[in-house]
């Protein structure tokens, strides 16, 4: 079953909504209890990272989702916030995060360009994953803030914005994209459908 | 390249769009669930939907309207009007939307502005504003004023400062609709435009008088807003003509705007 985590300042119902109109059918979690018989777990961001942290303490998903997803495997997809808090550290709130993924999370500079970066813009799909699409193409995004992999193994999509930043990143089981793939029409529900029709390993 | 947006807007009146020009006389157009969907599989970047009489009414904004829009589009979408407090944003962006919109209220009491970007992030918090060219005056250094209810009602209030202390009490983006240009089909307001992107860090959004393509790519080679308005060129059956979105970015494509294609995705 696919699970989408369900949190104050989440739009887990944008998910619900794009899932459903795969085809598919998906639980809202808002506890540990509610992850058993994950085969999917999807984070969704909108807000902050320590808010959206917060609310994973509050709601005492830290330590269940570390074991399904790390220790089970899990197939997971971070969006937007949900793959900023994937990194060790953002800088919006001085926030600890996850720390799945070697990294950091920087704001984009106020002085350079408009922030939030609010709109489409294009990824370029760098490295094949059982989840990359076909071709590039341009997806919904809406981050004042975006995440610098230490690892460059990890970046799966890079999107220019003043310079290239990580749009979308990868290793094993977990998945994130900055943008809102419930939200970037056509491609963001293909690109939805890829990854719920992965199979653990 | 981040593209320029086009946004569809859409007058809900009872879970129907309808269409005004300078506020008056709305006329009937279509389901407001319908059209949307026609809009996004057309593929327009955005959606804003305004419940024009639920302040006037004193009825908090069409939830359900909310909802089914959000069942069938998947785009991104703004609703706006009736929303007063902090739990009316919140049902809103539950029910689906991206962002919710805000205008007179946001003049009444500018503390919704802060206290919405920071229960739901200054992305879900556009400040929308209708503005009249009044001519420079030490009141208004801009030579534009703020007008609330429906255009009615004047404020005294500046429009650059107004939209500037929006965007610093925590607005994340600025959404400005030139009462003078709103339906004339004439052309966007270019040098209000100007002054506006001059001030903001956030992204503007430019409203009023969008007739035909050339005035978007007008709009985006002489001013740096990130996103434009367009209803009446789309589907106001007061038009001798329409557009299609596909034609207008065509049109924009082949002026060298960037945006990001409409048509069919093979992924």
């Amino acid at each position: 079953m696919i699970k989408i985590i369900d949190y104050k300042a989440g739009n887990a119902p944008s998910v619900m909504h794009a899932i459903r109109h795969l085809g598919h059918s998906a639980d809202f979690a808002r506890s540990a209890a509610d992850l058993e018989g994950a085969t999917h777990i999807i984070l969704p961001g909108v807000g902050s990272a320590g808010a959206t942290m917060n609310s994973l303490r509050e709601l005492d998903l830290l330590a269940p989702l570390q074991s399904a997803v790390l220790e089970q495997g899990v197939l997971f997809l971070g969006i937007c916030v949900g793959m900023q808090v994937l990194f060790q550290h953002s800088e919006e709130e001085d926030t600890p995060c996850l720390g799945w993924l070697e990294g950091k999370v920087v704001k984009f500079d106020r002085g350079q360009v408009r922030v939030p970066q609010m709109g489409w813009n294009k990824v370029d799909f760098v490295k094949p994953t059982p989840c990359t699409p076909k071709s590039d193409d341009y997806f919904y995004f809406v981050n004042s803030y975006y995440a610098k992999p230490t690892d460059g193994e990890n970046i799966w999509g890079q999107t220019d914005y003043n310079g290239t930043f990580a749009s979308a990143v990868q290793k094993g089981n977990v998945y994130g994209t900055q943008f809102h793939v419930e939200k970037s029409g056509k491609a963001g529900l293909a690109l939805l459908e890829r990854f719920i029709c992965l199979q653990k390993d | 390249m981040l593209t320029k947006r086009l946004i569809a807007c859409f007058d809900i009146i009872g879970g129907r769009v309808t269409k005004a020009v300078q506020f008056q006389d709305n006329i009937d157009v279509a389901p407001a669930d319908e059209l949307a969907e026609k809009m996004y599989n057309a593929d327009v970047d955005e959606l804003i939907f305004y419940d024009v009489t639920a302040s006037a009414e004193k009825r908090p904004i069409d939830i359900e309207t909310v909802r089914r829009v959000a069942s069938r589009v998947f785009i991104p979408f703004t609703v706006g009007g009736g929303i007063k407090t902090l739990d009316d944003m919140y049902m809103a962006l539950k029910a689906g939307a991206e962002k919710v919109s805000i205008d007179s209220m946001a003049v009444r009491n500018p503390q919704i502005i802060s206290e919405g970007a920071k229960a739901f992030g200054s992305q879900c918090v556009v400040l929308s504003t209708q503005v009249k060219r009044v001519g420079k005056s030490a009141d208004f250094p801009s030579g534009y004023e703020v007008y609330i209810d429906g255009a009615r009602l004047a404020t005294g209030m500046d429009a650059v400062e107004w939209i500037k202390r929006g965007e610093d009490l925590g607005a994340g983006e600025i959404c400005l609709n030139s009462i003078d240009c709103d339906g004339t089909l004439a052309g966007y307001d270019i040098q209000l435009m100007q002054l506006a992107e001059a001030v903001l860090s956030v992204p503007l959004i430019a409203s009023g008088g969008a007739g035909k393509p050339e005035h978007l790519s007008d709009l985006f080679t002489q001013t740096d807003a990130g996103a434009a308005i367009i209803s009446s060129m789309l589907y106001s059956p007061r038009m001798s003509r329409n557009y299609t979105v596909a034609e207008i970015k065509k049109y924009l494509t082949e002026h060298n705007i960037p945006i990001r294609p409409g048509g069919s995705h093979e992924n």
